[in-house]
Order: structure tokens, then C-alpha cells, then sequence
């Protein structure tokens, strides 16, 4: 269970986390929604050691992840993935060497089925054939999915999306969802997902946060986030979603 | 002011803590042998042409600008050790520094900004991989192994350099040259170039990656962090170059039995 206890960020003098508090329950699916620059991803940084609160804590399976550093806290995240906005692929290495890169580094297997492992991945997002091209060679989805197969190679127990539908087109969109479905189902993963595209959040999600002005000001199962009354979730679920379509496709 | 200064001393605080941990994680648990050998290559190997070129053409302006100016005054005959003395002791470890610094020191802060402001260096922390060991420690260790070597070749060029120009040209002996070396040049002298070669190279990474690391703000961000990585390179060895000189040589008329 991965568990947030009022914490509280800024930058500067912008407060971006106020006493932020969640919970989010092994094994599920949570979609984190609200406006750029709420701190949707800065949440996310928090999970994985990457930013430290100013004040309170986070908490994965006990272990408090924002009071490690160094080696601690690398031991403590080897568990967890997370899936970059741009990708974040390594340029100086190729599609395979990016995706094998952690079993690289860190697994006692032989280069063979760390090599098969990684086609394998490969494969499962669509980019067979794409190997031994560089990611300055790939379109922005191939990135991305390129980034997932980077991630699902080496089966970490909680996955964590920063808007891992952005900037693509529906068709390629709608695979990355379904791929996020895919993988959870397989890895039986704890998965936090952070994005403003609606269609995507309801496919993926099994529970939906929204976070406004540092805080979450909702949280509960997809059916009552898409009936609640809520001015400011309405207003959101109106603009994301054209009047008359079907939210759940 | 008080703000700007308490800027100042944090960001050395900053600078001083990525050194402390790069030299700690060099020692304690040093990088891939392959990382090393891969910037040894980029660092050493390919500077060499450019290393080569600058200590060459500086040889030769020495000894011209020497013979030049000494001939009538009967002390042309000091070229030989003016220019070796020179090259070994001040020229060779600051034009291979500048030279280093151009090439490959403002390649890594652009590299690494640019793997900053990707999130490239955040996928690693999130793969529990230490950017220092893995992307600082190599190119620190390369540096601090290529660094002598490539001062001594560019010693070694300017020499050549000087000593091609004052026989073949200017019709200097070639013993009039060679033969008051041995006499003049010290042991210690070598000690100072490879003391100042060790203390560049460090410099040049720890500053290039401390630039680098601490980019932000996309491609404008990683062109400003350059241009500044390269501008504060030079500052610093020029300045580290004088507290050296004056460092060294009071030690050496202390300690090593030489007079002022």
C-alpha cells in the first residue's frame, strides 16, 4: 500500500502539495486527475524518491520511502517503475539496450534472456522490428511505448504513468490504455496513473482521485466519479467528454 | 547583496557535496570498468589531435618570439630551456585544459543537461541506478587518468615544435639547444605539471557535471549551462593555475632544497 500523510511541498514560494493525503491500496489501479500544475506529477516524484516533502511522509508497505537516501532508498524503489512523460529514453543507447537496460544493471541473468526479454517486451507494445533503432529514430507514441516496454521488462510491483497518453494521437492513445490494462492484469501491479484524458482515466482506473489546489478534493470508484455532483468535476468531465458521448466508450 | 552571496555560498556548498560524492563513490564503489574505457576514449583518446595542434604551434611561437627577441642580446641560447621550462611547468597543464575544456567539458554539461531537462537522469534514479557512479564517476576517473597524459604530449609537441623551428629554421645547434636541459629541468618541475594536470582535470568534470546536473529550463537551458560551465572552467584554472605556481614554488624553496 503506498500511503501519503499531509504532505506538503513547494517550490519557492508556490505551494504545490498541501497536506496532501491518500491511500492507494495494493493491487489497484488509481487514476489521479485534475488541472496542469495541481502537482499531479510532483505526487508521483514523491513515490519514487525522486522529490523530498518539506513536511509530513510517504509510506510504501511501511517502509517510509521519504526519509531514505543513497542505497536505502535505490533498495527500497527497486520495486517500483515509472512510465515518463516524454519517455525518457536514454539517447546514446537503442530502442533494446534502453529496454534491457535494468536487467542490465541490476539482474545475475545471462545477456541471452536478458536480450529475450526485452524482444519479448517489445513485442508486447508493438515494436517488433525496432531494436536496434535509436529513440531519435521513433515517433512520439513509439517513444512511449518503447518507455512501457522499458518498464514491464522487469515486472515492478507498482507502476506509476505520468501522463502516458499525452501528445498522441486517439488510435495510439487508446493501445497505451489498453496496454496499462494488459500489464496490470499480468504483474497483478499496484498502478498510479496521473492524466487529463477522461476516456483513457475510465478505462484504465478502478479508482479515481482528483487533485485541486494541492489537495484531494475526491476520491471513489470510476461510476461515482462520473455521476458526481461536484461543480468543479462536472466542469471537467464536460469539457474532457463532448456532450452525448458515451464516457465509457 | 546578502542574498546573492548566500546564493553564491550554496551553490559551492552544492559543488562541494558533488565532488565529495563522485571522489567517495570513485573509491568505494567504483563504476564499470566499460563506462571508464568509453571515457577514457572520448576524453583522452579523441583529444589528442587537438592537444597535439595547440602545444605544436605554441612551440613554435615561443622559440620565434624567443630567438626574436634575445638574439641581440646574446641570450639566444635560452630557448632550449625557456620554452621546455614553460611548456612543462605553466603552458603544457593550461592549454590542455583549455583545450579539454572546449572539447570535452562542454560536452558533458551539455550531455548531462540535456539528459537533466529529458528526465533521462530521473528514469535512472527511478531504476535505482546513482547517476554519480554511473554517469559522473566514469568520466571523473577517465579524466583524472587522461589528464597527465595528454599535458605530457602537449609538453612533448611544443618541444618538438620549438625545437624544429630553432634548428631547421632559425639554424640554431642542435646541442645548443638539447644540451642545457637535463641541467635546468628538475624533477620538480614535473611534479608541478602533473599536480596541475591531477587538480584541471578535476576541475573541468566536477564543474562541467555540476553545471550540467543542475540545468533546467529545456534547450535554452543546457545552451546558457554550457556557455557558463565553459566561461567558470576557464576562470577557475586560471586562477587555481596562479594559487599552484605561488603554492608550489614557495613549497619547493621550503621543502625541496630551492631558492627563491
Amino acid at each position: 500500500m503506498i500511503k501519503a500523510n499531509k504532505l506538503c511541498k513547494a517550490y519557492d514560494d508556490i505551494v504545490v502539495l498541501k497536506e496532501f493525503d491518500l491511500e492507494i491500496k495494493t493491487g489497484e489501479t488509481l487514476v489521479i486527475l485534475g488541472r496542469s500544475g495541481v502537482g499531479k506529477s510532483v505526487f508521483l516524484k514523491h513515490v519514487i524518491g525522486l522529490e523530498k516533502p518539506d513536511s509530513g511522509s510517504l509510506e510504501i508497505d511501511g517502509v517510509t520511502i521519504s526519509d531514505l537516501s543513497g542505497p536505502q532508498l535505490y533498495q527500497a524503489i527497486r520495486n517500483t517503475g515509472m512510465l515518463f512523460q516524454g519517455g525518457a529514453l536514454f539517447d546514446s543507447l537503442t530502442v533494446i539496450e534502453n529496454t534491457s537496460f535494468y536487467l542490465d544493471q541490476h539482474d545475475d541473468i545471462d545477456e541471452k534472456e536478458i536480450e529475450d526479454r526485452a524482444v519479448k517486451a517489445l513485442e508486447m507494445v508493438g515494436l517488433k522490428g525496432t531494436e536496434y533503432k535509436m529513440p531519435s529514430e521513433l515517433s512520439g507514441g513509439m517513444k512511449k511505448r518503447a518507455a512501457l516496454a522499458r518498464l514491464i521488462v522487469y515486472r515492478p510491483q507498482i507502476l506509476l504513468y505520468d501522463e502516458p497518453t499525452t501528445g498522441l494521437d486517439p488510435i495510439h492513445a487508446a493501445q497505451i490504455s489498453d496496454l496499462i490494462v494488459k500489464t496490470q492484469h499480468e504483474l497483478k501491479a499496484t498502478s498510479v496513473v496521473v492524466t487529463h484524458d477522461i476516456p483513457s482515466a475510465i478505462t484504465v482506473a478502478d479508482r479515481v482521485a482528483v487533485l485541486h489546489e494541492g489537495r484531494i478534493i475526491f476520491i471513489g470508484d470510476k461510476e461515482e466519479f462520473i455521476g458526481s455532483k461536484d461543480e468543479m468535476i462536472r466542469d471537467f468531465l464536460e469539457k474532457a467528454i463532448p456532450k452525448g458521448v458515451n464516457p465509457y466508450g | 547583496m546578502i542574498e546573492s552571496s548566500l546564493r553564491l555560498l550554496e551553490l559551492i556548498g552544492k559543488y562541494m557535496i558533488l565532488t565529495g560524492r563522485v571522489l567517495h563513490v570513485s573509491v568505494r564503489r567504483p563504476p564499470n570498468w566499460s563506462l571508464i574505457r568509453d571515457q577514457m576514449y572520448n576524453i583522452g583518446f579523441l583529444s589528442f589531435g587537438v592537444v597535439a595542434i595547440t602545444g605544436f604551434a605554441t612551440g613554435l611561437v615561443l622559440s620565434a618570439q624567443s630567438i626574436f627577441q634575445l638574439t641581440d642580446k646574446g641570450l639566444a641560447a635560452v630557448t632550449g630551456i625557456m620554452v621546455t621550462k614553460g611548456m612543462i611547468t605553466e603552458l603544457g597543464p593550461i592549454l590542455t585544459g583549455f583545450m579539454v575544456t572546449g572539447r570535452v567539458g562542454a560536452a558533458i554539461c551539455a550531455e548531462l543537461g540535456t539528459m537533466k531537462v529529458s528526465e533521462q537522469i530521473d528514469a535512472l534514479q527511478s531504476m535505482s541506478v546513482n547517476p554519480m557512479r554511473h554517469l559522473i564517476a566514469p568520466r571523473f576517473i577517465a579524466a583524472i587518468v587522461m589528464f597527465p597524459i595528454l599535458t605530457v604530449f602537449n609538453v612533448l609537441m611544443g618541444v618538438f615544435g620549438a625545437y624544429l623551428l630553432a634548428v631547421y629554421f632559425f639554424g640554431m645547434p642542435p646541442m645548443t639547444f638539447l644540451s642545457p636541459l637535463p641541467d635546468n629541468i628538475e624533477n620538480f618541475d614535473f611534479v608541478v605539471c602533473f599536480v596541475k594536470a591531477i587538480i584541471f582535470a578535476v576541475i573541468i568534470v566536477t564543474v562541467s557535471c555540476f553545471k550540467g546536473m543542475n540545468t533546467k529550463g529545456g534547450a535554452a537551458g543546457v545552451g546558457s549551462a554550457t556557455t557558463n560551465s565553459v566561461v567558470l572552467n576557464y576562470s577557475i584554472i586560471l586562477i587555481a593555475n596562479f594559487l599552484l605556481t605561488l603554492g608550489l614554488n614557495l613549497f619547493h624553496s621550503k621543502f625541496w632544497g630551492g631558492g627563491l
